[in-house]
Formats: C-alpha cells, sequence, structure tokens
C-alpha cells in the first residue's frame, strides 16, 4: 500500500517545457530549504536557512564536487508563499538538459517529485487559494493525475516493463518465504537461510543495476529522440527523410500528421529509437509558402531533442537558412551540407560558429554520401548525453530512474541488515519496499500480493 | 407462536463462542445489563476445530484483547496443556505465543467466569428474529416466543447460521460438533437488508490415544520457561506440567488413497458451494495443488487431560468415512488408529462485513452490532478480538459516546478490523503477521503499552493494573535514559567483554546504548561492563533492549505511522452525499458510497480508488470547512 503524502518535500520544473532562457526548478514543503542547501553553495558562503525570507541568493548548483550550473535562488518562508508551506525557486540556466539535471539532484537528495497540479493542490489545501480557483484546481488534477500516471506507466518499451516485473516477482518469492516461515514457523517450509537471501538480493543487485545503465541511455522510454528535420524548402529533407526510412529497415511505425502537416518516422538507430519529423508535404512555391516552410521549419523544431539542419552546400546561406538557424541556436543541432556532388559554395564558418565543427556534416543524400557519418553522430551525441529527451517524457524518466534508485538502496540495506545477521523479519521490510517501488514504476500496488504468493508457493494450513 | 416479553435489558448478545463471550464480558463488567444466548450453554467458549490458542500473529491478538481488558488470554493461561514461544529465532516483532488447549476445561472455565460476572445473564436459546423500529434494533425473539427488549445487539452467531456438515456423500444439516444449527435468523436479517455470503471451513478427524503409535512419531514439548498470555499472570503461578504433541507424516499411500477417491469429495464433486480459506487447505486441497510433495507434516494434538480424543492438524477432509478411515490410517503411527469423530467440512451463512462502521455497528441499522466468524472472519482469536470492540462500542453506543476505534498502527485488531470492513473478504479472513504494515510497532511483548491506556479509559482496566503500566513504562524510559547517557571507555574489561562476544574493540568511549545495537551483542549481554544497572523486572529489561537495538527501524516506522496518522485524522461526515461529487471516477463513487469509509485514509485504501480521487475528497473537506 502506497501511502499518500500531504506534507513532504515536492519539486518540479514550473518552467514550460522546451527551451527558455531560464528553467526554474520549485520546491515546496517543510525542509526545502535545507534540502536546497545540501544543493547549493552560495558565493559568499551563506546558507539559504540562514536568508531572510523572500531573498534571492546567487551561487552554484553542485552535486559533491561536480558543479551542475550556477544559479540563483529564492527562498520564501511559510506562511506568505503560493502554498503556505516553505518553497525555493531554483533559477538555473534553461533548457532541458540542465533544468532536469537539477531537478534530477533534488529529487535524488530525497524530494519527490510532483504531481501535475499538486503545488495549486496544496495552496488550496492550505487555504491559499480561493473557492472558484478550487474548480480549476480539480480540473488540471482529474485531467491529469492518472493520466500522467497512466502515460508513465505506458511511456515504459514492453521489454523493461516485461524486466521489472520479472525481477519484481523474484523479490515477492524471497519475501513470501521469508514471511511464510514466519506466519507458519510450525511448518516444514525450507528456512531461507541469510546465505540464500544474500545470494538473493545480489541477484537483484546485478538486475538493477542493469537497468539503471539502461535507463541511464534514456532507452527507459519508447518515444525515442524526437528529431527535426528542418531547412529551406528544396534542401533535401524530404530526401533524406527517405533514404533513412529505405536504408533502416527497422520502421517501428508511421504516422502521417494531421494537424502540423509534418510527417512523423520511426527508426531504430542501433536499437536507439529515433523518431524523425518532417515537414514534406508542403508544396512549396511562391513567395508565402516559403515562409510558411519556415514557420513550419520552427514548428516542429521547438519540442525536438535534436534538429538536423539540411542546407544546400552548393549555394550561398540564404536569409530563410539564416532565420531558421538562429531560432534554433540553442538546441543541439547537426548541419547537414547537402548536394556536395553539386559542389561547396557557401560560407560553412557562418553555421560552424553557430553548431560547433564537429557537428558540421557534408553530404550528398542523392549519392548516400557521408550518411554513415550523421547517423555515427547522432549516436554519439545521445550515448555521450548531448541529447536529453524533452518535455513529460523527461519528467517520467526522471521519476523512473529515482524509483530504480530507490529500489537499489533498499535493496543494498536489506544486504546491510543480512550482513550485521539482523532478524529476517527486518530484511523483509527493505524487500517490500523495494517491491513496492518496482510497483510504482510499472503501476502495481501491493495489496494482497504477498498473501497470495505465500500461498501459491507452499502448503501451509492447519 | 405467541409471544411474551421475557426481559428488558442493555445489550443483548446471540452467541456464546470467542467472540459471544469477549462481547458479553466486556458490557457486563462496564455495568450494562446484558443476555447472552447460546443455541447449547455447553457450547459456550468452544473450540471445535483445533485445540490451540495464539500463534503467529493470534498470539498478538490475544495479548491485545488481554490489554484492553478481555478473557482470552487468561482464560488459556487457566487451561493451557503447552506453551511454547515461537519465531524465536526472526526478529522481536514476530514472536509468537501459541498453546495447546483443554478444550473441555477451556469451555468450562469459559463458562463459569460468564456465569460469575455480575449483570451476566446466560441463557440457552435459539435467537430466531431481530426487532427494529425506524432502522433501529430493539430486540430479540427466541424459538420459543420470548421477546427480549434491549437497545444494543450484537451478532455473533459463528459458524452456526444455516449449516450444514458434509463428509463424501453424507450430509447432516447441522453446525459444528453436531450441534444444532441456527436456520431462522438469516431470513430476518435479510429483511433488513443485510447481505448474506456463504463461507466454508472443515476441521480433521479426532482419534484415539489408545490406537496411535507415538513411537514413530517426534514428540514437541512447549518451553520450559513458558511466558503467560495474560500480563496480569506470572509464569511460575500457572505452572504445570506439560503434555507433548507428536509430529508425523502422510505418506506416498495417503496421496493414493485421496486421489482415487477425489471425486467423491463433496468440495470436487461440486456439492459445496461455500469458499474455503486457502490457508486452511484439506488434505485433499494440498494433494491436489502440491502434488510434487511426497509427503505433508501432521500434528497430533490432545485435546484435553481426561481425553483420549486426539486432533490430527493437518488433516481437515470431507472425503467419505470409509475413505477416511483407510487415509489415516495410511499415517506413520497411525497404522492402526481408531476414529472417534469424521472430518467434515462445514458450510454457513455470514456476512459481507463491508456493511459494518470500523466500531462494528451497521451502517443502515442503528444499534446492531457484529463479530466474529459471522462478519467473515476465521479463528478464535479474531472472533474474540472483535468480540471485545463490539462488547466495548455496544456500551458507548448506549452512552452516546465515540466509538473505540483502534487503527491499523495500534495493533493487530485494528489491521483485522479494517481489512474486513474495508475490502470484504472472499473467504474466511485469517490474521496473518504480513498483513501489518506496521508490525515491528505492534508486537506482543508492547500490546499492554499500546492498548491498555486505551481498556483504562474505556473502563475494562482498573486503576491498579493500570498504575503498573505506567511504572513499567516510567521504568522502561528511565532505563533507555540510563543507557544513552552512560560512556564507556576502551579499559580491559569492556575489551575483554567484546572479545568474548567477537565484538570489535573500542578505540575511544561509545555509549552502552550504542554497544547494545551492534548486531553480535544485546542488553543482557553487555550487562558485566555496566555496574550501576538497577534490579529490573524482565519485562521492562525486554522493552529496553528491543528498543535500543532496533531503534532505527523502529523510528522509520514510527515515522511511517505520523504520515499515515494525518490520513486517518482527516474525517469523513458521514453525511456525504458521493455521488453528487462530480470529480469522482464513476467507480469512485459507487465504492465511497457503499463502505462509507470514516476517513481519508480508510478511503485510499478502497480498491478502486485512486489518488486523484483522494485529491477530490481533500478538496471537498476543504470546501465544507469553510
Amino acid at each position: 500500500m502506497s501511502l499518500i503524502i500531504l506534507d513532504d518535500i515536492i519539486a518540479a520544473i514550473s518552467t514550460p517545457p522546451g527551451n527558455g532562457g531560464i528553467g526554474i526548478v520549485r520546491l515546496s514543503g517543510k525542509g526545502c530549504i535545507e534540502k536546497a542547501d545540501e544543493i547549493f553553495k552560495s558565493r559568499t558562503g551563506v546558507k539559504l536557512t540562514d536568508k531572510k525570507s523572500h531573498t534571492v541568493t546567487y551561487g552554484d548548483i553542485t552535486d559533491g564536487e561536480e558543479i551542475i550550473d550556477e544559479a540563483i535562488v529564492t527562498v520564501m518562508r511559510a506562511p506568505s508563499t503560493y502554498t503556505k508551506e516553505d518553497i525555493v525557486e531554483i533559477n538555473c540556466h534553461g533548457g532541458n538538459g540542465v533544468t532536469s539535471s537539477v531537478l534530477s539532484l533534488v529529487i535524488k537528495k530525497g524530494a519527490r517529485l510532483a504531481e501535475p497540479g499538486e503545488f495549486t493542490k496544496r495552496a488550496f489545501l492550505n487555504g491559499r487559494i480561493d473557492l472558484t480557483q478550487a474548480e480549476a484546481v480539480m480540473d488540471i488534477i482529474e485531467a491529469k493525475t492518472d493520466a500522467a500516471r497512466k502515460a508513465a506507466v505506458d511511456q515504459l518499451s514492453g521489454r523493461l516493463k516485461e524486466e521489472i516485473s520479472a525481477l519484481r516477482d523474484d523479490i515477492l518469492s524471497s519475501i513470501a518465504t521469508v514471511e511464510a516461515a514466519i506466519d507458519y514457523p510450525e511448518h516444514d517450509i525450507e528456512e531461507i537461510t541469510y546465505f540464500d537471501l544474500g545470494e538473493d538480493c545480489k541477484r537483484f543487485i546485478n538486475k538493477l543495476e542493469a537497468l539503471l545503465e539502461t535507463s541511464e541511455r534514456g532507452k527507459i522510454i519508447k518515444e525515442g529522440i524526437s528529431t527535426a528535420i528542418i531547412g529551406k524548402p528544396n534542401s533535401g529533407k524530404s530526401s533524406l527523410l527517405n533514404y533513412l526510412l529505405d536504408e533502416e529497415r527497422a520502421i517501428v511505425t508511421d504516422i502521417a500528421g494531421t494537424t502540423r502537416d509534418t510527417v512523423e518516422e520511426f527508426i531504430n538507430l542501433d536499437g536507439i529509437p529515433v523518431k524523425l519529423i518532417d515537414t514534406a508535404g508542403i508544396r512549396e512555391t511562391g513567395d508565402i509558402v516559403e515562409k510558411i516552410g519556415v514557420d513550419k521549419s520552427k514548428a516542429s523544431a521547438e519540442n525536438a531533442d535534436l534538429c538536423i539542419f539540411i542546407t544546400d552546400a552548393s549555394e550561398a546561406l540564404t536569409k530563410e537558412d539564416k532565420e531558421i538557424l538562429e531560432f534554433v541556436k540553442d538546441k543541439k543541432i547537426i548541419a547537414l551540407f547537402n548536394k556536395t556532388d553539386k559542389g561547396i559554395d557557401t560560407d560553412t564558418d557562418y553555421v560552424k560558429n553557430i553548431v560547433g565543427e564537429e557537428n558540421c556534416l557534408f553530404v550528398s543524400v542523392k549519392k548516400g554520401e557521408g550518411i554513415n557519418m550523421l547517423l555515427n553522430r547522432i549516436k554519439e551525441m545521445f550515448l555521450g548525453g548531448d541529447i536529453n529527451f524533452g518535455g513529460e517524457t523527461l519528467i517520467n524518466n526522471v521519476r523512473h530512474k529515482n524509483l530504480l534508485y530507490n529500489t537499489l538502496e533498499s535493496i543494498n540495506n536489506a544486504v546491510v541488515a543480512i550482513d550485521n545477521r539482523i532478524p529476517e523479519d527486518f530484511v523483509s521490510l527493505d524487500l517490500k519496499q523495494a517491491y513496492e517501488y518496482l510497483g510504482e514504476i510499472i503501476g502495481e500496488s501491493v495489496d494482497e500480493d504477498i498473501i497470495d504468493k505465500i500461498f501459491s508457493k507452499f502448503c501451509l494450513g492447519k | 407462536m405467541t409471544r411474551y416479553e421475557a426481559d428488558n435489558v442493555d445489550v443483548v448478545v446471540v452467541g456464546g463462542g470467542h467472540a459471544g463471550c469477549e462481547a458479553a464480558l466486556a458490557s457486563a463488567r462496564l455495568g450494562y445489563k446484558t443476555i447472552i444466548f447460546a443455541i447449547n450453554l455447553d457450547s459456550i467458549g468452544m473450540l471445535p476445530c483445533n485445540p490451540s490458542i495464539g500463534g503467529s500473529s493470534k498470539g498478538h491478538l490475544v495479548r491485545e484483547i488481554d490489554a484492553l481488558g478481555g478473557e482470552m488470554g487468561k482464560n488459556i493461561d487457566k487451561t493451557y496443556l503447552q506453551i511454547k514461544m515461537l519465531n524465536t529465532g526472526k526478529g522481536p516483532a514476530v514472536y509468537s505465543l501459541r498453546a495447546q488447549a483443554d478444550k473441555n476445561r477451556y469451555s468450562e472455565e469459559m463458562k463459569h467466569t460468564l456465569e460469575r460476572t455480575p449483570n451476566l445473564k446466560v441463557r440457552q436459546a435459539e435467537v430466531v428474529e431481530l426487532l427494529t423500529e425506524n432502522n433501529t434494533v430493539t430486540g430479540v425473539v427466541t424459538a420459543a416466543g420470548a421477546v427480549f427488549r434491549a437497545k444494543t445487539v450484537i451478532l455473533a452467531m459463528g459458524t452456526y447460521m444455516k449449516a450444514r456438515c458434509l463428509h463424501g456423500e453424507t450430509i447432516e444439516y447441522c453446525g459444528p460438533n453436531g450441534l444444532k444449527a441456527a436456520n431462522e435468523l438469516t431470513k430476518s436479517l435479510e429483511q433488513l437488508g443485510i447481505r448474506i455470503l456463504r463461507f466454508k471451513t472443515g476441521t480433521p478427524a479426532r482419534i484415539d490415544k489408545r490406537s496411535v503409535d507415538f513411537s514413530k512419531m517426534a514428540p514437541q514439548y512447549g518451553d520450559e520457561e513458558i511466558v503467560p498470555f495474560s500480563f496480569d499472570d506470572n509464569a511460575e503461578d500457572i505452572a504445570r506440567e506439560q503434555i507433548p504433541c507428536y509430529l508425523t507424516y502422510t505418506t506416498g499411500e495417503t496421496h493414493e488413497i485421496i486421489r482415487a477417491n477425489l471425486h467423491r469429495s463433496p468440495l470436487y464433486a461440486g456439492v459445496i458451494e461455500g469458499t474455503g480459506p486457502r490457508y486452511c487447505p484439506s488434505i485433499e486441497d494440498k494433494v491436489v495443488r502440491f502434488s510434487d510433495k511426497p509427503r505433508h507434516q501432521l500434528f497430533i494434538e490432545p485435546e484435553g487431560e481426561f481425553t483420549n480424543e486426539l486432533y490430527v492438524q493437518g488433516m481437515s477432509s470431507s472425503l467419505p468415512e470409509e475413505v477416511q478411515i483407510k487415509m489415516y490410517r495410511s499415517v506413520i503411527g497411525l497404522e492402526n488408529c481408531e476414529i472417534m469423530r469424521t472430518a467434515y467440512a462445514i458450510e454457513y451463512d455470514c456476512i459481507d462485513a463491508t456493511q459494518l462502521k470500523l466500531s462494528l455497528e451497521f451502517k443502515n441499522i442503528k444499534g446492531l452490532f457484529s463479530a466474529g466468524q459471522f462478519n467473515g472472519s476465521s479463528g478464535y482469536e479474531e472472533a474474540a478480538a472483535q468480540g471485545i470492540i463490539a462488547g466495548i462500542n455496544a456500551v458507548r453506543y448506549i452512552q452516546e459516546k465515540e466509538p473505540l476505534i483502534l487503527d491499523r498502527s495500534d495493533g493487530y485488531i485494528g489491521v483485522l478490523i479494517d481489512d474486513l470492513v474495508t475490502k470484504g473478504s472472499k473467504e474466511p479472513y485469517r490474521m496473518m503477521t504480513s498483513r501489518a504494515e506496521y508490525r515491528l510497532l505492534l508486537r506482543q511483548d508492547n500490546a499492554d503499552i499500546r492498548l491498555m491506556p486505551k481498556g483504562h479509559e474505556v473502563g475494562l482496566v482498573s486503576d491498579e493494573r493500570y498504575d503498573k503500566l505506567l511504572k513499567k513504562i516510567a521504568d522502561t524510559e528511565a532505563e533507555i535514559e540510563r543507557i544513552k547517557s552512560i560512556n564507556v571507555g576502551p579499559t580491559p574489561a569492556v575489551q575483554a567483554m567484546l572479545e568474548k562476544y567477537g565484538s570489535t574493540p573500542l578505540k575511544s568511549g561509545m555509549k552502552l546504548s550504542e554497544l547494545v545495537k551492534r548486531p553480535e551483542l544485546d542488553y543482557y549481554k553487555i550487562a558485566e561492563i555496566d555496574p550501576e544497572r538497577p534490579e529490573l523486572p524482565k519485562n521492562v529489561t525486554e522493552q529496553v533492549n528491543i528498543m535500543v537495538k532496533y531503534e532505527g527501524y523502529i523510528k522509520q516506522q514510527m515515522n511511517q505511522v505520523e504520515q499515515f496518522k494525518k490520513l486517518e485524522n482527516k474525517l469523513l461526515p458521514e453525511d456525504i452525499d458521493y455521488t453528487a461529487l462530480t470529480n469522482l471516477r464513476i467507480e469512485a463513487k459507487q465504492k465511497l458510497d457503499a463502505i462509507r469509509p470514516r476517513s481519508i485514509g480508510q478511503a485510499a485504501r478502497i480498491t478502486g480508488v485512486s489518488p486523484a480521487d483522494i485529491t477530490a475528497l481533500l478538496i471537498h473537506l476543504e470546501q465544507l470547512k469553510r
């Protein structure tokens, strides 16, 4: 039974997902100022707990010795805050990478990822906002809470879900063995020994570490790296998409976009799911439509984790090229100088200055030259952690990873208890905790599981 | 049938089993005129199945009943044949006390206790009808037409309602042990809108001691140093010679006999419709479900000092009698056994307990309470636990006081009632330690600390008894304080003690309490380096040792309980119209409307109520408040 908690420390990114200049991570709940002190070093050495309410402090967000980002932190003390609880707002650099790293960090330190609408919910429950706003709160919560939980579960890949279920069942088996012996002491159940329990835990830990490694590489999310192919008309976007789809036979699905006139296709890049978004299908004739082309590129780039910018290598950069580049310059970009078969006659330095030399590639989609370099570069960026998932998927990724860490910690506690020969009753507590955490990832609660398992596994009774 | 006005009382208790006895004793001891009905007075406090009290988690229940001022612990202390503390190797939370009971003596003692209790009348009669006015209970009518007016009625009919006992093709329309069934009352309850379920359970054969070859079995003795069930009893005062049980096994032949005759079992032939408990499977079930097990263990347990009857624990059955004879005789040591009573399965009416409040009062009939196996539970201890709560709350109903509700962090009784009332039961519900999420705090050793203050407040625990508890608590706290303040250094005496127990030597000073926490040490072992230690009774040193040694774990659970209490303390008004709350999902509306939880916490435990629904409820509560 996972407990609903009313006043623990919750945290969330409170700026909209995407690529703003500033990202804000907000914490609320008793003890959140102390929590923030654990990850924040002010430049003057002053502690946040010593700061007055409604003041800002400049300093660094740190994970141990490592500096994550510089930040401005606002401390607001109860009750004059939105939630009527202590609140800390960490203003860091925008872009999902940094903001989410900060969020991950506070969660690692014990804050809980807020449910949708939870800040507002607390504001209401603590008497901060009025009755008319309550209905709006309910709408948010009603629409999002269950949906978000379901979405979080749905985003797990099938294989990962199976693996977690299998591990969970394995843990349940150990629990049931301990519990059956406790509840039926006079039965001839083979008593589980500390050695057996220790071996079980080793197995759990290996499995969890493998799962965590997987999740580190981001494969935990089914959706894939959202990749926008952008560029002015006739630069070769559709050709590239078609080429990739032809070459990479492992097409997962194709969804013809209807609302945005974009096409989304999935390719499987050596196990890394990549969602390609193309502004294909637009008739590109006339000045007005050229403008539409640029707007479409912007739209599809907005929510992308990675942009592939295509330009014609054989002619000078146009105004549209520059406008598109300017718009996406804070994103992860790979620039393709296409049509090298026609010769190179363009301002490559202008592009290199924006995207970095290592991200500029010369290709000929028509001849299939240089595409492998592109694919390798995507893989490198992904595995190197340069690309982060955006929006909700990222948040769920944080949630899943955090729960996996919690699970691992519980099993580690069990191991300490086993090593110290603490009675197995206590070991069982840690295992149950681990079992609950895993259940949260796949959206299942404990309830009667243990008792069901005991009776399916052992022959007991008078 | 002519009716006559027979009596006018405060509390009527229907049924003289373990629930009924505790209920009647509680209300009578609180000074309220009580009458208890049993269908046969010889069956008061009867143990119709296993001749034992306690065991894992059930031992906890007995101790909690005792702490509240109940009788079960004292009664078994008077009538045990053997006492054993189980699970002693497994951590203090799951230590469990279990006793073999002398069945007849247990029943006699309980009956005589009832008879000696002021305000309590004991009456043999079958209650056939419940009287109500305006959804409020007003009394009962017996088969003889006697009308007993009452302010409250407690239903505790156990397994007697429309009971039938089966073995093979034989069906007897009777309650346990061939006693008369209660066939009329179900109809009256149904007319009042109470939903009835049908459950089943079973019992093994009783065999003649003279026909058993004990030399082929392993004797099982009780503890040399016994621990009494009741916090009031001293081990020396209740010490007596204990009688052993015997361990034996089924054989391949047993399993063959069962398999060959499975079609004649009423359960497998589909004659039994009731739902049986998984934790109390018949030997047929065991052989079918665990077909790879070459043998099943059985305990041969004495039913009493002055009887030859032995109980064959582990071998309940509903196979035909002649098959049973062959089957029991295929067990090691029972080759020539004579059956004295045939094993049987029993089917009976009970209620869906989600119709009850946490106080055990029916939601739709005021003043009507229900307890015991009739609520869909199983076991003497589970029944008695509900009985004492129903008895107390019947009185509090008359007194117009808030009911006594134990929550999941107060005790196993709280877990038991919350589970029954919130989730209902699809099979007879057995208590298990795994059901108690805060079990580190709900130990059998501290049931008095947890619940005696409540028993005292209610009026079932005397001032004298309560003062003793307060002294125990004060002594415990003082001693914990003391060992937390004493520093020991790396002196030769300390290092020698540590070496003796294979513990790492000290480099610098350390508090005594920190030494207690070391896995290889405990409070008792470090006595030799603690010369200032005061003389303290065992019930104090036991608390000190557990609370210091497992402090970290205990604190962790206490934090969880603190969170839990926040939700339990958010009470939901009884008159909420859940169907009108637009933000609840349909399933949640239906469930909440049916269960009508007392608190947000209880609501959250209802299957089918999601966290978003709970948020909707919280917001609704806040709206009501403004």
